[in-house]
């Protein structure tokens, strides 16, 4: 009896311990999956194991459309994460849902972290933010489109990476072809040639500021320098010179991983997973190329990838554990093992620099591409875009972009309907903001 | 004499309660919903929300890539529906000759039943991959440069080849029974009557089939319509571009992909309709002609 008295009070002891040291627990929801997914965890690890008031707990949700419609249904359902990455052409249905997230520049300063957006190098700065230049949510996973050759293959061509994709035409890939290589191919013609071509090249892609000044835009994508582009790729595929394996990202970096295609255009976020495989040729990355004809004067990239939103509705505690989460997510350390892991660019100049003094990019040089992309001079059409239902505008320039390799349509018909469909599109996004 | 029944009104009530809860939950209640947002457009947190009126059923009725997807559900239909029955029969027909090892032929015929439709799409997009998979290298023997994912109509009959593939097993077990509970006596006469086993097929044996090939017909194009999202999902890989897709996996892209849920929704209504009319088509035209023994 007098044991069972003192185990009673033990436990009731126990218990209330773990009352006042309960740790604060939050969720992050996010879309890595396998090494990425990996990567995701070890980082949770660490920042759970670098103090005792906090537990973040991430959740692989499936794909970037998954994750967020996840997202969204448990948001409507009072259920959210604290923590939710959104993908690049998500970010104007989640920022213009105001009330549905905090902004991540709000969060921190409330909870008494310093935040300049100076920190943040340029090519990440404002993609995430709102026309006011202020940051809504916290860039994580960030890469940008760049252009990967396989070393081995341009030696026995004789060539070097073209600069200009007149020089490709001309020289690089009759070389690469007569080498017995298919010269090109790329993984993602929404993103790589056409928001990022917009981008090299600065031109407008859309009205009101690329879309950031308000929702009544008009997408600005049926431009004679992108139709040119278009032409001249499907002109290059009917020569051999191109090869387009369908709209799947996969489908067209395994033939460059067979070593049968030559040049490569993909992420910089595809250099760890390109490392790790052990390809049967040497490999390096260089700077996309850009048409001397549309500009002397080529301009940066803007970033792919996504981003972390914290979620509104949690307590001021919780709040107050994303917002420690966020600290230590962009601290130099964290974004270094990031970089390094995964390839995605450090999104602090702080985190660029630490990358640079330990030597990293003497190691792999290809590992600074994509950063330095982001960090060439940039001009009024380089900060990004924000449309609406970009999810489906993506889907429509896939499926006529499509339809222009497999000779359905043509370049002028393909275009206008792009326009057309992407229009009708926003218009109607804008409605749902009433 | 007096009919059974219950002494109370309340038992039949209670008793019925469940199954029309679930019916009133799982049905009534999301296709409410699913009329209400096709009438506005809405922010997918919640929001803010415009109401359009019939906006988006005008602009999906005047959009010519709804069309084409129409177009293209009813030929991947029929065909799937045409080819599960035909293949089907024939082979149910076969077997109900046999006599000897009939069991063992039944269980191989149905095995493929068990396979989960994205397992089967899965099983698709490995047989038909670009650089290795067999039935691509045995396209390109007859000389057709077969590209799953890339042309339009390779991942269409691809998309066929593996929805039929799968469904035969489901047919052949019903035709097979079917066969099977013809008479003996009926067959004989018959014999009797015309020697040629082809048309004793089509004068005896197909007739009285019929309720079962009807049944099967409403159940296959069921199938067809909207079972057949597994395979469609996995075999163009998440990403629909510019393969083909049916209606019911437009409602998935536009909704959940793309979450446009006033659009979504008004697709879905229409697909509600379209299955209203089909099963009073069904079963006040076609269910006359049919004799049931």
């Amino acid at each position: 009896m007098k044991n069972f008295k003192l185990g009673v009070s033990v436990a009731a002891l126990v218990m209330a311990a773990n009352a006042a040291f309960a740790e604060t627990e939050i969720t992050w929801w996010h879309a890595m999956g396998g090494a990425l997914g990996e990567t995701v965890n070890e980082i949770a690890e660490k920042f759970n194991a670098s103090q005792d008031d906090y537990t973040i707990t991430p959740v692989f949700k499936g794909t970037y459309e998954e994750t967020l419609t996840a997202g969204i249904a448990a948001f409507r359902a009072g259920e959210q994460p604290n923590v939710m990455q959104v993908f690049d052409a998500g970010a104007a249905t989640v920022i213009g849902a105001k009330g549905a997230t905090v902004p991540v520049q709000d969060l921190l300063s409330d909870n008494g972290i310093d935040f300049n957006i100076e920190d943040y190098i340029a090519g990440v700065r404002y993609f995430y933010a709102d026309s006011d230049g202020k940051m809504i949510g916290m860039p994580f996973n960030s890469s940008t489109p760049i252009m990967y050759y396989n070393m081995d293959a341009l030696a026995a061509a004789g060539v070097e990476p073209p600069k200009t994709w007149e020089e490709f035409q001309s020289t690089t890939a009759p070389a690469l072809k007569e080498a017995g290589y298919i010269p090109l191919s790329q993984s993602h013609l929404p993103w790589i040639f056409t928001e990022n071509f917009h981008s090299r090249h600065n031109l407008p892609f859309a009205t009101n500021n690329n879309g950031y000044d308000g929702t009544d835009t008009q997408i600005l994508v049926n431009n004679d320098a992108i139709k040119a582009h278009f032409t001249a790729v499907s002109e290059w595929k009917e020569n051999g010179m191109f090869e387009w394996y369908g709209t799947g990202w996969g489908d067209n970096q395994t033939p460059f991983e067979e070593g049968k295609v030559a040049i490569w255009l993909g992420s910089s976020g595809s250099f760890g997973g390109l490392s790790k495989k052990d390809l049967p040729f040497e490999f390096s990355a260089t700077l996309l190329p850009y048409w001397e004809s549309v500009t002397t004067e080529p301009t940066q990239t803007f970033i792919g990838g996504a981003s972390l939103f914290a979620m509104a509705g949690k307590s001021a505690e919780e709040n107050k554990a994303t917002a420690e989460f966020f600290r230590f997510l962009t601290s130099p350390e964290i974004q270094y093992f990031w970089h390094a892991e995964t390839g995605y660019v450090p999104i602090t100049n702080a985190a660029y620099e630490l990358a640079k003094s330990d030597g990293h990019y003497d190691r792999a040089p290809a590992a600074e591409v994509g950063i330095q992309q982001l960090s060439l001079p940039g001009g009024d059409n380089t900060k990004g875009y924000r449309m609406g239902f970009y999810v489906q505008i993506r889907d429509v320039m896939n499926r006529e972009y499509g339809r222009i390799l497999t000779g359905e349509t043509s370049v002028e018909d393909a275009f206008a309907t792009i326009e057309k469909e992407a229009n009708e599109l926003l218009a109607r996004f804008a409605k749902t903001q009433g | 004499m007096k009919s059974a029944g219950f002494t109370t009104r309340w038992l039949p009530i209670l008793l019925l309660v469940p199954q029309l809860s679930i019916i009133a939950i799982f049905f009534y209640w999301p296709a409410i919903y699913a009329m209400q947002s096709s009438f506005y457009l809405q922010d997918p947190f919640g929001f803010g929300s415009t109401f359009v009126g019939l906006e988006n059923y005008s602009s999906l009725l005047s959009s010519s890539e709804y069309m084409k997807v129409t177009r293209f559900t009813v030929v991947f239909t029929a065909l799937v529906t045409f080819f599960s029955l035909a293949l089907a029969l024939l082979l149910a027909v076969k077997a109900d000759n046999v006599l000897r090892g009939a069991k063992t032929y039944r269980t191989l015929l149905m095995w493929v039943y068990a396979v989960a439709p994205p397992v089967a799409g899965f099983i698709g997009v490995m047989m038909f991959n670009q650089s290795w998979g067999p039935l691509t290298e045995l396209a390109r023997s007859i000389g057709w440069d077969f590209k799953l994912g890339v042309n339009f109509n390779d991942t269409a009959s691809a998309m066929i080849l593996v929805s039929v593939w799968k469904q035969v097993p489901v047919n052949f077990i019903f035709f097979l029974s079917g066969l099977q509970s013809i008479p003996k006596s009926v067959r004989e006469a018959a014999l009797i009557d015309n020697r040629s086993s082809f048309g004793r097929f089509w004068d005896v044996t197909f007739p009285l089939l019929a309720p079962t090939g009807f049944f099967l017909l409403i159940i296959n194009i069921t199938y067809s319509l909207f079972d057949t999202f597994g395979v469609i999902d996995t075999m163009v890989k998440g990403e629909p571009g510019n393969n083909p897709m049916t209606l019911v996996y437009k409602v998935y892209v536009d909704g959940f992909r793309g979450n446009d849920l006033g659009g979504s929704s008004a697709q879905s209504v229409i697909l509600m309709v379209l299955v209203l009319a089909l099963t009073i088509f069904q079963f006040r035209l076609v269910e006359r002609r049919i004799h049931y023994t």
